[in-house]
């Protein structure tokens, strides 16, 4: 038998350590996937309104009833001579009771409410010079205001960063939790396998063969740990139900195409922060012992 | 190989022996006597480093053991082989398996010929895969001793090797211990048994310490 095959099997396969090892890892790591997740949709979020939001605004037409044909026809007329706009259309009725309808409810009668007529313009990548924009139209149809949607957009996209920002604070409290547990487990594996200690010092071990004995044995009991973490959190991610709409826009959470394999990274990581955690406190211990 | 220069070491207050002075060469065959409690484990264990002394200098494999490293005191344990009276094993690898700890776990290579030679040399060889909670307490003693033995030892240090063995292994252990003497290996056997030392008397010029009211001796030739 090699040094390498009897340094797996002198640290006893049993014992409270293992569990806690398994079971910290396992928590730790179904965590990790959770907040992983959360960063993935946060990006996603942030992505999906910038691009949603950055090619699209909408004019609001204020006017009177006589006046709103006309108002209605010179900002399209607007609209179609200004560079860095690609189309143009008045919003009928049904769309915009649809826009409503989510705070106010279905079969609303927009016919009795004074309503402003709502244009959605779409803008080439490069965009119109807003500013000239606002004052042309402010000059041919006074009631017209042109709402290009930063107000909306820069928020959501720094909530978004912040959630980004969240998740990395999260991850790393998960690993320095994990690095926490993983020493106290060593600690104690070390602390309940003096025996095993005692007898390889009299054969004449070295405390790095004593060391990496439990550093082994540690660190593939959390890779089992994070192992089984990471597939039990995978799949509950997977069952999720999907969100349709605007729900999915402010409640959904996972992943999305290759973003399906950054859980994979969650059991290698913890292996090593098992093993760099372990083997710290292994040889702080074996350095007290006699 | 290992030097006693007025050692002397207490227990709790009280000192087990005082002002010991020791020389174990290279070859040398010596056994060690004394009543129960007069400090035999405890002068073993000053030997291969398990514990300092309370004063004086003990000198290992050629280094001062006051001031050995950790990894100079492992390496100079490789050059040791111990058995301990409660043997010691890691109950859940094999007979095999911890007879050659010594090698394995130093890094050395081990043939699984000699594993099995020297199994069936102490009678272990059906034994091999036996975890040592299932051994008899001769079992154990044999099984301690070939670990002891198996990494060819420049120093041997026995407790009580024999002391659950019938005459007949125990003449056989023996023969095992002297066999090593004669090719180098100094051999410390602490027993209380009279008739293991004449039999080794006999075969080989084993000389006998004594530790009596707290003084290391070497004891007369009356046995």
């Amino acid at each position: 038998m090699s040094t390498g095959a009897i340094s797996g099997l002198v640290v006893p396969r049993s014992g409270q350590s293992v569990w806690l090892v398994v079971c910290s890892a396992a928590a730790m790591a179904f965590l990790a996937v959770f907040v992983l997740a959360l960063a993935a949709s946060s990006a996603q979020l942030a992505r999906g309104w910038e691009a949603q939001l950055a090619e699209t605004a909408t004019i609001r037409i204020s006017a009177p009833p006589e006046d709103m044909e006309m108002q209605t026809a010179l900002v399209l007329e607007v609209l179609r001579t200004t560079p860095g706009i690609a189309d143009s259309r008045v919003m009928d009725t049904a769309e915009q009771a649809a826009l409503l309808e989510v705070w106010l409810g279905p079969d609303l009668p927009l016919d009795t409410l004074p309503m402003p007529r709502l244009i959605e313009l779409r803008e080439t990548p490069e965009g119109p010079d807003r500013q000239g924009l606002r004052l042309r139209l402010s000059a041919e149809a006074p009631g017209a205001v042109y709402d290009d949607h930063t107000r909306w957009r820069r928020p959501l996209v720094q909530a978004a960063a912040r959630l980004q920002g969240v998740a990395l604070v999260a991850l790393l409290l998960i690993g320095g939790v994990t690095c926490a547990i993983i020493a106290l487990a060593a600690s104690a594996s070390l602390a309940s396998n003096g025996q095993v200690i005692k007898v390889l010092r009299l054969v004449g071990a070295r405390d790095r063969f004593i060391a990496a004995a439990f550093v082994k044995r540690i660190s593939q009991l959390a890779v089992l740990g994070a192992g089984g973490g990471t597939a039990l959190a995978m799949a509950v991610l997977w069952a999720l139900p999907e969100l349709g709409g605007a729900a999915a826009h402010m409640a959904g959470i996972g992943f999305d195409g290759a973003e399906w394999l950054w859980p994979l990274l969650v059991p290698p990581v913890a292996m090593g922060l098992a093993f760099l955690s372990s083997l710290a406190t292994a040889f702080h211990v074996l350095r007290g012992v006699t | 190989m290992i030097v006693f220069d007025g050692v002397s070491h207490d227990y709790g207050g009280g000192a087990l022996f005082r002002d010991a002075s020791l020389r174990l060469e290279g070859g040398s065959f010596h056994f060690l006597t004394g009543p129960s409690g007069a400090g035999k484990s405890t002068l073993l264990k000053l030997c291969y480093g398990e514990l300092l002394p309370s004063s004086g200098k003990i000198t290992l494999m050629g280094q001062d053991r006051s001031t050995m490293t950790r990894d100079q005191l492992a390496e100079a344990r490789q050059r040791i082989g111990v058995v301990h009276q409660d043997c010691q094993f890691l109950d859940h690898l094999s007979v095999a398996q911890n007879v050659g700890l010594p090698m394995t776990a130093t890094g050395r290579r081990l043939l699984d010929t000699d594993l099995h030679d020297l199994l069936g040399w102490v009678g272990l060889a059906d034994r091999a895969e036996a975890l040592p909670p299932t051994l008899s307490g001769g079992e154990r003693q044999r099984a301690a001793l070939a670990r002891a033995v198996i990494a060819a030892p420049s120093l041997l240090l026995a407790d009580e090797p024999t002391g659950n063995l019938d005459w007949e292994m125990s003449q056989r252990l023996l023969l095992l211990m002297l066999e090593l003497n004669r090719m180098g290996t100094a051999v410390l056997i602490a027993t209380h048994d009279l008739n293991l030392i004449r039999f080794a008397k006999a075969h080989a010029n084993a000389r006998v310490l004594r530790i009596s009211g707290r003084k290391l001796t070497l004891a007369g030739a009356e046995l």
